[in-house]
């Protein structure tokens, strides 16, 4: 049997395995866990009442197995956050977070400061754009880690199917995870194409693993928080959980060409920190596409730049919330 | 538990903070609402929603969870003395098939989504009900039979709370139908109704040349305008409501087939019958005078009846809608009111929610009512209990 096999028979979930709610709050009391999620948003107020209403009645209310329920926001301009809050969730600019750090528009950003932001010992980050939000989209990633010491970082993925009739399901990620990151895996970490979608925006993760990881900012940080946490942790760390179908916004292949342009820049950087690529040139940061109208072509250009913020733990507020250095001396 | 209400008056006292702690608990109210209306459920589809009810009922710990024979949920909370039992009920099924977008739309002060009102929210304050109770502190002394009932509307035509009320083996000795919208609405009496069709179907062998006719269209039209013509009395009123005509399927050929829906009200008994009876004759006459096929199909029928304006049940849920500042809407029912009716099993049905463009997919809900409409179903189930609304 091959390893990949094992981790894929091992860590691999569905959501309808952890139906026992009661069982799993019992549980994470008797570890006391505190829970928080986190939902980055950027102008969703279509979207963002909904998964408020309904995380709130049925995982804190009727089940409690959240603490918190948090919106991180990157500057909305419409009203995300009113609706948040007058549904009872609790809204953050991200900009007021850690203000001696300053501010990046992004949504690893928004990521990234909720682990100083929110109190619990497992962050679970869910999309604002989700349309047929259910309470699986939480405890479906957070049960695995619940249950299982070992797995840390747990990613969501989902049913896609397009048609198919019989037999075998094509089990698949989006575009960008089919065309560019399995093809990139398959090449360079085999191990991790057993990582249905390595992009889903979905995912839960212990504290002390979230504040070791570096963020980008933009399109780059579910791919490397992959292989960051593969190169430290090893494969055992990873759980997937499938929560069935997602509906959400179809984006425009143009989007999706931007959105590969990020994350190559995040993979060949970290590629390059691993020492898999020895000398690398220096990247191009400058996306270029075409705008053809009647014969006349237009060249867009559009600046895509991966900043990174550091670990969560090297920032000395952080620490001191925390008490990480308490801990360590 | 709290002490139940001393008098009428202890209790119409008493309902505006009901309100508070209805709203209070809206998390609960608003997920079910979203959950709920998220499951598509057209008539004689209803099984994933009646699933919903059965989680539902299992969660809260109800005694009795089942289904039956035509699939309507049931889940019963035990009273402390269990002597009489309360019916509270809402019809599960919407006027959308389940080919169309069901996803619920949640803003700060309204909610969309196609069937939110009609009858989503009224299926989501029914399983709301057991943990409304509990976290308000409320404990009856009669039973309280929760039920989502199926195939209600169109050519379901009350079929599965008639079933139940033909099979039930539990006493049921008041009902309470919930409706989505609107707030206010009291119903307590059944209106005469029958919904029917015309359908008009031109042989193939037709001989164009010899009677003028050129189509189904010319032909229904003849049928409404000869309907338009019988004459309605305004006291008590009778009333035809043309719904919808559908024939043809292009500009310029003839169609040879066409249906009229169409349905006639009035207050008056027998008089349904009557109009019935004509428009039988009219299609009768078309029909010889067309050579084409012409035939009315009766599709729903309801009798008039139900309790009077001066029984206690009426009073007390009128007191208790202006006592949270609603203004009553008396109005009869042609929905499930008129099953119990036939029973005569006293009952009334009460609206939840303001609700704008029902039956479109824009359909939606404005949330603050909504903690009126369910004080007030609170305030009514207390009344029952505490026998203030008996003759």
């Amino acid at each position: 049997m091959s390893k990949k096999k094992t981790w894929l028979e091992t860590n691999t979930f569905h959501y309808s395995e952890f139906w026992n709610l009661l069982h799993l709050i019992e549980e994470k009391e008797k570890q006391g866990l505190k829970i928080s999620l986190c939902i980055p948003t950027l102008n969703e107020e279509k979207t963002i009442g909904k998964e408020i209403i309904i995380f709130k009645s049925e995982l804190m209310k009727r089940y409690p197995l959240l603490d918190e329920i948090a919106v991180i926001d990157s500057g909305s301009t419409d009203k995300t956050l009113e609706i948040a809050a007058s549904f009872g969730a609790d809204t953050y600019l991200s900009a007021d977070i850690l203000p001696s750090e300053g501010f990046k528009p992004g949504k690893g950003e928004n990521l990234w400061k909720a682990i100083h932001q929110l109190n619990g010992d497992i962050i679970v980050y869910v999309d604002a754009d989700i349309k047929n939000i259910h309470p699986r989209f939480v405890y479906g990633l957070v049960a695995p880690l619940i249950y299982h010491k070992k797995i840390q970082y747990v990613k969501a993925f989902y049913d896609r199917p397009l048609a198919f009739s019989q037999g075998v399901r094509p089990s698949g990620g989006g575009r960008v995870t089919e065309i560019l990151i399995r093809p990139l895996f398959a090449t360079f970490y085999p191990d991790l194409t057993g990582i249905i979608q390595p992009l889903s925006g979905e995912y839960a993760v212990r504290r002390e693993v979230l504040q070791d990881l570096p963020f980008p900012i933009g399109y780059g940080v579910e791919t490397s928080h992959i292989l960051d946490v593969y190169h430290k942790w090893g494969m055992k760390a990873f759980g997937q959980t499938d929560l069935d179908q997602r509906v959400h916004r179809n984006q425009t292949t143009i989007a999706l060409g931007k959105m590969s342009f990020g994350i190559l820049q995040s993979f060949f950087n970290r590629m390059q920190k691993y020492g898999a690529i020895e000398k690398l040139p220096e990247l191009n940061q400058i996306y270029k596409h075409f705008q053809a109208q009647d014969q006349q072509y237009q060249l867009i250009e559009q600046e895509i730049k991966e900043e990174e913020r550091p670990p969560m733990s090297t920032i000395p507020e952080y620490r001191e919330k925390f008490g990480l250095d308490k801990k360590n001396s | 538990m709290a002490n139940p209400p001393k008098s009428i008056n202890d209790l119409l006292n008493g309902v505006t903070s009901l309100r508070d702690q209805v709203k209070e608990n809206r998390d609960i109210l608003l997920a079910n609402l979203v959950m709920m209306g998220e499951i598509p459920a057209p008539t004689f589809g209803e099984e994933a929603r009646i699933r919903f009810f059965l989680d539902r009922f299992t969660e809260a710990g109800l005694d009795r969870i089942s289904t039956d024979e035509v699939g309507n949920a049931f889940g019963f909370i035990r009273g402390t003395e269990g002597e009489k039992t309360i019916l509270v009920a809402a019809h599960t099924d919407t006027v959308f098939t389940t080919a169309i977008d069901h996803t619920v739309r949640v803003e700060s002060a309204r909610i969309f989504g196609p069937g939110v009102a009609d009858n989503s929210l009224g299926c989501a304050v029914v399983v709301s009900v057991p943990q409304i109770l509990e976290q308000l502190n409320i404990g009856l002394k009669h039973n309280v039979l929760l039920m989502g009932i199926t195939r209600s509307l169109g050519r379901g035509d009350l079929a599965g709370l008639r079933f139940f009320l033909k099979n039930h083996q539990v006493p049921i000795h008041y009902g309470l139908f919930v409706e989505g919208a609107q707030l206010g609405r009291l119903s307590y009496s059944s209106m005469g109704m029958l919904r029917g069709e015309i359908h008009c179907n031109i042989p193939d062998e037709y001989d164009w040349t010899l009677f003028e006719s050129s189509g189904a269209i010319n032909i229904l039209n003849e049928v409404i305008t000869k309907m338009m013509a019988i004459p309605l009395p305004t006291k008590p009123k009778a009333t035809i409501t043309f719904g919808s005509v559908h024939a043809g399927n292009s500009y310029n050929t003839v169609p040879t087939s066409g249906t009229l829906h169409f349905e006639i009200r009035s207050e008056q008994a027998g008089k349904v019958g009557v109009l019935k009876n004509r428009i039988e004759e009219i299609a009768d006459e078309v029909s010889s005078n067309t050579q084409a096929e012409v035939k009315l199909e009766v599709v729903a029928r309801r009798r008039p009846g139900g309790i009077d304006f001066s029984h206690p049940l009426t009073k007390t849920a009128k007191r208790i809608q202006e006592s949270l500042g609603v203004v009553p809407k008396i109005q009869p029912s042609v929905g499930e009111l008129s099953a119990l009716i036939d029973k005569q099993i006293p009952g009334i049905t009460i609206g939840i929610a303001h609700a704008s463009q029902l039956h479109s997919l824009k359909e939606n809900i404005t949330i603050e009512p909504i903690f009126s409409g369910v004080a007030q179903l609170v305030g009514i189930l207390q009344a029952m209990d505490g026998g203030f609304c008996d003759e």
